[in-house]
């Protein structure tokens, strides 16, 4: 029976409480076949437990969802035979080598011989752990450990991925080519939903939805999102990066500041440039520059969670 | 399904094969522990401390003393002139055991009337003093049995009775222990082996490959039950191998039965511990359950050391469900009696269909889900 469903993923009204706390609260979500999905938010948000409810193996306590064109309350078995789900812990195999991990799973999703050959091949190839095939997973680094529990949930060629925080804890080379592996992956067709908590992967996505105490907050594509901001966004260089934050945290046009190293963000609405350089004189602070800066995902995350909370 | 059981049981394999610790529990552990028990666990008597106060001093009573003396078990260490100094030697802890002959003795065989001797034990240790009595009563009898049958030839008739002890001649409590040992040993070995294998991959965090995986909770069970059967089946053997060439335990029955049905017992064990795994919430939880939940109810209540029929009747009746009281029948039944199926057939069903219980009970509290 061929499933072509308008949505790779569907959620309505997620909701998943653990005791007294509320992890998923409402959650709603669209996701079409073929793109790179990020599920942004800081830790604690909920990111890893929708994940769990959409791969099936965690019981929702209210809402649905549709994954692949199945039903994950009505039949998960289903949903977990086309997905692949590498999870935010290493989740293989220490004390079996590379291959034999391989191996082990493809056998498991009974992929046919010829097909798991060729796959072996071609996850082998894309990784690039051909020469490690013989190591046992545990004495791999951080980045080939990732890339290995990529391979392994691809062995049998899901058509929609889910990647939960997958590139945490790996340098920036692996998590370049981490990326490129993705994106070879969506040209062929995988719709991959990724949740990450930083900012410079959420712009590598095609749509993000923020989400935060367990509801997605805003949904967009990075642009749309950053389109979506008041004000602009106003970069400050100072001797006294926290100085200036000070000096102008009193400005009531200014919506929101973040320093990153001696440098200032400023959010700030109507005429950001006169405002800035007066408040700055005030503090008797002296600024080696003041410019107009395109904001970051970063940028808005911060000043949407920080509007949030000061509802 | 089967490609997938399969999968299981080669990955569980692999990796037995890589944990070193593993081949010490499997070789060392029951061969160690099967060596120290059966050494340390020896209810035969022998060499018991006898006094004698011997007021016949007449051919008959020399005879009678000479027959205790010349068994192994007992050993003459206190030759009493008076009743005073048989009390003293019982009390003062230099004799276990007093025989007293009467001066009337060899009169009253002379003229074929019931001789008596009066025996004295030392009951503060009771199973001591219990196996004495059995061996005095033995000597005893030989005694008299030899006496009696002296008078019936003179009468002209020959009978021969002998009292005989079957399946285990020479009453060596050897031969009575180290089938109720091995029993002990491969219980407590074989839920020890898969109390870990779950929560094993809960702790390492690869239930949640496996949970997203197509693997049905029953495919995850017997792959992981079926490499354990296969490595307790060895420990089998080896135990039992130990037992007939260390301990010369003999071997009456068939061994291809003995091999079948312990398959059965520790495949029933070893779903024990499986089911632990699915409960406990760490290895180290698993294993104290495993070895509590198995160890004490197998030493107490299976009729390894203790008689099941002198205990209370209610706890009679619960030893039913202990698998070891079970196995233990069984064993002692092929090995000493040469019993087959036929007298073995029940406790061998309710082994199959415990380790069925326990394989079903353990895919039931497997969840796909975390």
């Amino acid at each position: 029976m061929m499933h072509n469903p308008e949505f790779a993923i569907r959620a309505a009204g997620l909701r998943k409480c653990f005791g007294s706390i509320t992890a998923v609260d409402d959650l709603n979500l669209d996701v079409t076949p073929g793109e790179i999905f990020g599920l942004v938010g800081p830790d604690g948000a909920g990111k890893t437990t929708t994940m769990r409810m959409l791969c099936g193996i965690l019981h929702p306590d209210a809402g649905s969802a549709e994954v692949a064109g199945f039903d994950v309350r009505r039949d998960p078995e289903a949903v977990k035979r086309r997905i692949g789900y590498m999870p935010q812990r290493f989740s293989l195999y220490g004390d079996l080598t590379v291959a034999e991990n391989l191996f082990f799973f493809a056998n498991i999703y009974q992929v046919p011989r010829e097909e798991r050959l060729r796959k072996e091949a071609e996850v082998l190839a894309f990784s690039r752990l051909a020469p490690f095939r013989t190591r046992q997973a545990q004495y791999l680094s951080g980045g080939m450990k990732q890339k290995l529990a990529l391979a392994c949930t691809l062995i049998h060629t899901p058509s929609v991925l889910f990647l939960d925080e997958p590139t945490t804890g790996v340098d920036p080379v692996s998590r370049r080519d981490f990326w490129r592996i993705l994106y070879d992956l969506v040209k062929a067709g995988v719709t991959i939903f990724v949740s990450t908590p930083y900012m410079d992967e959420a712009e590598r996505c095609n749509r993000i939805a923020l989400v935060n105490r367990g509801r997605v907050a805003i949904c967009d594509t990075p642009e749309g999102l950053k389109a979506r901001m008041r004000g602009e966004m106003w970069e400050v260089v100072a001797d006294s990066a926290r100085q200036a934050k000070m000096a102008l945290a009193s400005v009531p046009a200014v919506r929101g500041t973040q320093v990153f190293g001696d440098r200032l963000h400023v959010m700030i609405e109507g005429d950001g440039e006169a405002a800035i350089h007066m408040a700055l004189q005030r503090a008797g602070v002296t600024a080696a520059g003041v410019r107009r800066i395109a904001p970051g995902l970063e940028d808005v995350f911060i000043s949407l969670f920080s509007e949030q909370s000061d509802e | 399904m089967l490609q997938r059981i399969i999968m299981i049981i080669w990955k569980e394999f692999v990796q037995i094969s890589r944990d070193p610790r593993m081949l010490g529990v499997v070789i060392v552990l029951p061969i160690f522990m099967l060596l120290l028990y059966g050494y340390a666990i020896n209810l035969d008597v022998k060499h018991v401390r006898l006094a004698v106060y011997d007021q016949d001093g007449s051919q008959a009573s020399r005879e009678l003393v000479g027959a205790f003396t010349r068994s192994q078990y007992f050993d003459m260490a206190v030759q009493a002139w008076d009743e005073r100094a048989v009390t003293q030697a019982l009390d003062a802890g230099k004799a276990r055991v007093a025989l007293i002959i009467p001066a009337t003795y060899s009169a009253d065989l002379a003229r074929g009337r019931r001789a008596t001797v009066q025996v004295l034990v030392d009951g503060s240790d009771s199973t001591t003093a219990s196996t004495a009595i059995g061996y005095l009563a033995g000597i005893v009898q030989s005694q008299n049995l030899q006496v009696s049958l002296q008078t019936l030839e003179r009468a002209g008739q020959p009978v021969e009775h002998r009292a005989r002890f079957w399946y285990n001649p020479e009453l060596r409590s050897t031969n009575f222990i180290i089938p109720g040992l091995i029993a002990v040993i491969l219980m407590m070995l074989a839920a020890l082996l898969t109390s870990v294998t779950v929560v094993r991959e809960r702790e390492r965090g690869t239930i949640e490959s496996l949970v997203v995986s197509p693997v049905m909770p029953f495919e995850l069970m017997l792959g992981k039950l079926i490499p354990y059967v296969i490595i307790a089946f060895f420990d089998v053997l080896l135990v039992l191998t130990v037992g007939v060439f260390v301990f010369h335990i003999p071997f009456v029955g068939s061994v291809l039965l003995v091999l079948a049905l312990s398959t059965l017992f520790v495949a029933a064990a070893l779903g024990i511990g499986l089911l632990v795994s699915t409960v406990a919430p760490n290895q180290q939880v698993a294993m104290l359950t495993a070895v509590m939940a198995t160890q004490l109810p197998t030493v107490l209540l299976s009729g390894f050391i203790f008689p099941i029929s002198s205990m209370p009747h209610a706890i009679q009746l619960f030893t039913n469900i202990i698998p070891a009281a079970h196995f233990i029948r069984i064993l002692r039944g092929i090995v000493l009696k040469g019993n087959g199926l036929a007298e073995l057939w029940a406790p061998s069903l309710f082994l199959l269909v415990l380790g069925m219980v326990m394989l079903a009970a353990s895919s039931a509290r497997f969840k796909k889900t975390l």
